[in-house]
């Protein structure tokens, strides 16, 4: 394998990364404040949906954008009443959105666009340019960092590197503010948050809604980003793999950034077989690769990264008592 | 000093949840810069009260005045910003943060935590030297002992500038050394100009440390008086409505034949921690042997390995022959066969189904029993029949079999598990935290039952966390420290003080600050408690 090859992998690993950083982004604050979200993949699917839909119509990428984020939004919005207001069960919760995401994507798509269920493909404004940063060309004739900054680090679309700025930003939010104090607290126990006269109830809805935020950013980025236009499940289980990622970065940030371009780099390879048999001299199964992420998903989740302590209040809607 | 105005008056409160009367026209007053006690049974209503004095109930009539001002509180932000701190008789503590974030959580100087923390910092420092609430600052919650964990919420309510204090049950956790510690903060605080208002149901702690006490019973004030003007046998019978016994009346132990003898107990958990640390003892037949020690200190492991729902390894014998600690006659149900009946220490959780009839209860455990079986089905008429008579037998109340086991109190609850076990007149009784949660009625009665047990020629193994209760029940008392005995005593030949001592795994009175030896001592036993 070349130096060239190696790169163009990792620069997929970063584009592959980067919709899986953000869920998982997304389901760290929402977790960190007590709301487990298998809802993820719903969210992302609805946000992938109503983003290439409406950047097709108005042939705007952004506007495209604020109605992906909307639309998460609200399914978080919903998700939020149901488990938090009414203290229903947060998985099932999840798995509703899940459903309905599917379901009503494809749906409106073919109502919409009568083209089996997919939005037209997007050009020119209807998609993210990719970014050329200063100095990718003149670097480039530099041995060695000169083609790794012009090939892997520029030249992506403007989200990716909002993904990648959200990771010290999370980070500071979580551990060096006010609010992020209060809803690592009110994950572990809101009983003290309460009270120390904090509204349990605000600080929960706080969380579920920067986690639709970021999971609508992950559904354009699919959708006007990486792909260009709507799928049928384009999300591909993508909520699920950031929601092992969150527990393979044990609800931190920075870990979240490794795991998922570990998971980014897995889903690069699969993309690749060629390089994979010239380096192993034997030919593997395309289906085999494809499934590696979801392998090492299983693994993780069997329990092989040592112990992942979960915020102590998840899953559990808080009920004032004595 | 009689024109000031109270601290805190309520005045006519009144509380319901669905059909039960919590409080009944409830009227108060507390002078500021004293110490007051509110007693009573569980469920008088005294958490009932103080949870609406934070705002964490609404009251359905009566009016909170603070320092003479009529004050709403619909919630803990509006009781704080009253001057109201409340600690909680669970600590409302997030345990995996630091003391100085668990102080600074809700009170923060800004929207970066930084500047918050600082200043938290240098108050808490001086808080410290004012009231001798050292903490370390930058410990976790998890890794400090419950008496640190206390001050933490002290320190909480000071540094939001409370003047009314609230403190919940605030010695169950506590041994007696860090109690009294405890009673000397509160003495400073007072000194200071604060008032504190101490809720508990122990008459030794209100006659030690408050000013004033009132009484509640069955939701209603029953009376407010001097302390130094009333007496613990007056305020029992205010409490309880009737003369009760505050000791138990025993003749001396006759102890008989051996009944039990264990032998170097090991015990290791599921984390892998040894839990008892080779333990051996023995009960004769006719005597009750206590086992003192702060909670998760192993006491519950071995109630549990000799009530079989947990193995280890050792040896014990019941009447001269071995017993399988690992094998397949480990379980509860060949203990049971063997004569060892056991009232866990969880009655909740390991005594009793909850949401199941109280009749059905009563057979749980001893439903094999051919009298409570009719072919393949159970006869059920034969279970209410004797469920009906235990009642009658055991002065459970209401006396209806057909209710579930959780709308009983406390001691009625643990009046039905007592009844079950006892009448199967076992040869050896595990009996663990019999009283935790009952009122002092049922508390009289429970004791005299384990009594009357003892003197029929039964041994009886007690687990406890009230020292009261060992020193009033046990003919001889062993003392467990972190997996391991520290060494067996009389009742008549010690006290409280060195029974506490022993408890942190001390032998002799240690040169320092009691309650810090024994905190440091605590600390690193790895115990449920906290």
């Amino acid at each position: 394998m070349d130096y060239l090859t190696l790169l163009q992998i990792l620069d997929s690993t970063l584009r592959l990364a980067t919709p899986l950083l953000l869920a998982c982004l997304a389901g760290l604050f929402s977790e960190r404040g007590g709301i487990f979200d298998i809802g993820l993949e719903g969210k992302m699917l609805a946000a992938a949906f109503f983003s290439a839909a409406t950047a097709a119509m108005t042939g705007s990428v952004w506007l495209g954008l604020l109605a992906g984020i909307a639309s998460s939004m609200a399914l978080s919005g919903l998700h939020g009443l149901a488990s938090i207001t009414f203290r229903g069960n947060q998985l099932i919760s999840g798995v509703a959105i899940n459903f309905l995401a599917s379901g009503l994507t494809v749906l409106i798509a073919q109502s919409w666009f009568q083209q089996g269920g997919r939005t037209p493909s997007l050009i020119g404004g209807g998609r993210f340019e990719e970014v050329t940063l200063p100095f990718a060309d003149a670097l480039r004739d530099v041995p060695v960092f000169g083609p790794f900054y012009a090939e892997v680090i520029s030249g992506h679309t403007i989200l990716v590197y909002v993904a990648l700025l959200c990771v010290p930003l999370s980070w500071y939010i979580l551990f060096r503010t006010r609010f992020g104090l209060r809803l690592r607290a009110v994950g572990e126990n809101p009983a003290a948050v309460d009270t120390a006269g904090v509204s349990v109830i605000g600080l929960r809805f706080a969380a579920v809604g920067i986690c639709g935020l970021l999971c609508g950013i992950a559904g354009a980025y699919l959708s006007t980003g990486l792909g260009a236009g709507f799928v049928k499940e384009m999300s591909a289980g993508r909520g699920f793999i950031a929601l092992a990622a969150l527990i393979f970065a044990k609800w931190r940030p920075w870990y979240a950034l490794y795991a998922t371009l570990l998971f980014g780099f897995l889903q690069a390879i699969a993309l690749r077989p060629d390089v994979l048999e010239s380096m192993l001299q034997f030919k593997i199964q395309v289906q085999l690769l494809d499934a590696l992420p979801y392998i090492l998903t299983v693994v993780i989740l069997a329990g092989f990264v040592g112990k992942a302590i979960p915020p102590r209040a998840g899953g559990e809607p808080y009920v004032k008592e004595r | 000093m009689n024109e000031q105005a109270p601290a805190i008056e309520l005045k006519g409160i009144s509380k319901a949840f669905g059909p039960v009367q919590a409080n009944k026209d409830i009227s108060i007053r507390v002078m500021p810069g004293t110490i007051h006690g509110i007693i009573g049974e569980n469920g008088a209503g005294k958490s009932t009260l103080m949870s609406i004095l934070y705002g964490f109930y609404k009251a359905d009539a009566g009016a909170v005045f603070i320092s003479g001002q009529k004050t709403a509180i619909p919630d803990s932000q509006a009781a704080i910003a009253a001057g109201i701190g409340m600690v909680f008789q669970h600590f409302k503590l997030v345990e995996n943060f630091t003391v100085l974030e668990n102080v600074v959580l809700g009170a923060e100087s800004g929207a970066r935590l930084g500047p918050s923390l600082a200043k938290a910092r240098k108050e808490l420092t001086q808080l410290a030297a004012d009231y001798e609430l050292n903490v370390d600052p930058d410990a976790l919650i998890e890794n400090i002992g419950v008496g640190m964990q206390q001050r933490v919420e002290i320190l909480k309510a000071l540094y939001r500038q409370a003047d009314i204090l609230i403190l919940d049950e605030p010695t169950g956790v506590l041994t007696p050394a860090e109690a009294d510690h405890l009673f000397r903060i509160l003495e400073g605080l007072k000194a200071q100009g604060k008032t504190i208002i101490l809720i508990t149901h122990k008459l030794r702690e209100i006659m030690e440390v408050t000013d004033t006490v009132s009484v509640m019973r069955r939701g209603e004030m029953t009376a407010t008086v001097k302390t130094s003007e009333t007496s613990p046998a007056e305020l029992a019978e205010l409490m309880v409505g009737r003369k009760v016994l505050l000791r138990v009346d025993k003749v001396p132990a006759q102890p008989k034949d051996m009944v039990l003898e264990v032998d170097n107990l090991e015990v290791i958990d599921d984390k892998g921690v040894k839990r008892l640390k080779g333990i051996s003892l023995n009960v004769r037949a006719g005597e009750i042997l206590g086992i003192a020690g702060v909670s998760g200190n192993g006491q519950s492991e071995l109630l549990e390995v000799l009530g079989g729902i947990q193995s280890a390894t050792g040896r014990v014998k019941l009447n001269g022959q071995d017993i399988d600690l690992t094998g397949k006659h480990s379980d509860g149900r060949s203990r049971r066969k063997r004569g060892i009946a056991h009232v866990p220490e969880d009655r909740q959780r390991e005594g009793l189904i909850m949401d199941f009839k109280a009749w059905e209860n009563v057979a749980f455990g001893y439903h094999h029993e051919e009298e409570y079986n009719a072919g393949l089905l159970m006869d059920q008429a034969a279970i209410k029949d004797d469920a009906a008579g235990k009642f009658t037998r055991f002065d459970v109340r209401p006396d209806n079999p057909m209710l579930e086991a959780k709308n009983f109190s406390g001691g009625n609850q643990q009046k039905i598990v007592l009844a079950r076990e006892i009448e199967r007149n076992p040869d050896l009784l595990l009996v663990g935290q019999p009283t935790r949660g009952v009122d002092i009625g049922a508390i009289e009665f429970i004791h005299q039952r384990i009594v009357e047990l003892r003197d029929a020629g039964k041994a009886i193994l007690l687990v406890s966390v009230e020292l009261e209760e060992i020193l009033s029940l046990s003919d001889r008392i062993a003392v467990i420290f972190d997996g391991q005995m520290m060494g067996e005593k009389l009742p008549n030949d010690t006290d409280e003080k060195e029974l506490g001592l022993m408890m942190a795994g001390m032998t002799k009175e240690p040169d320092g600050p009691v309650h810090e030896a024994v905190e440091a001592q605590l600390a690193h036993v790895d115990g449920e408690a906290k």
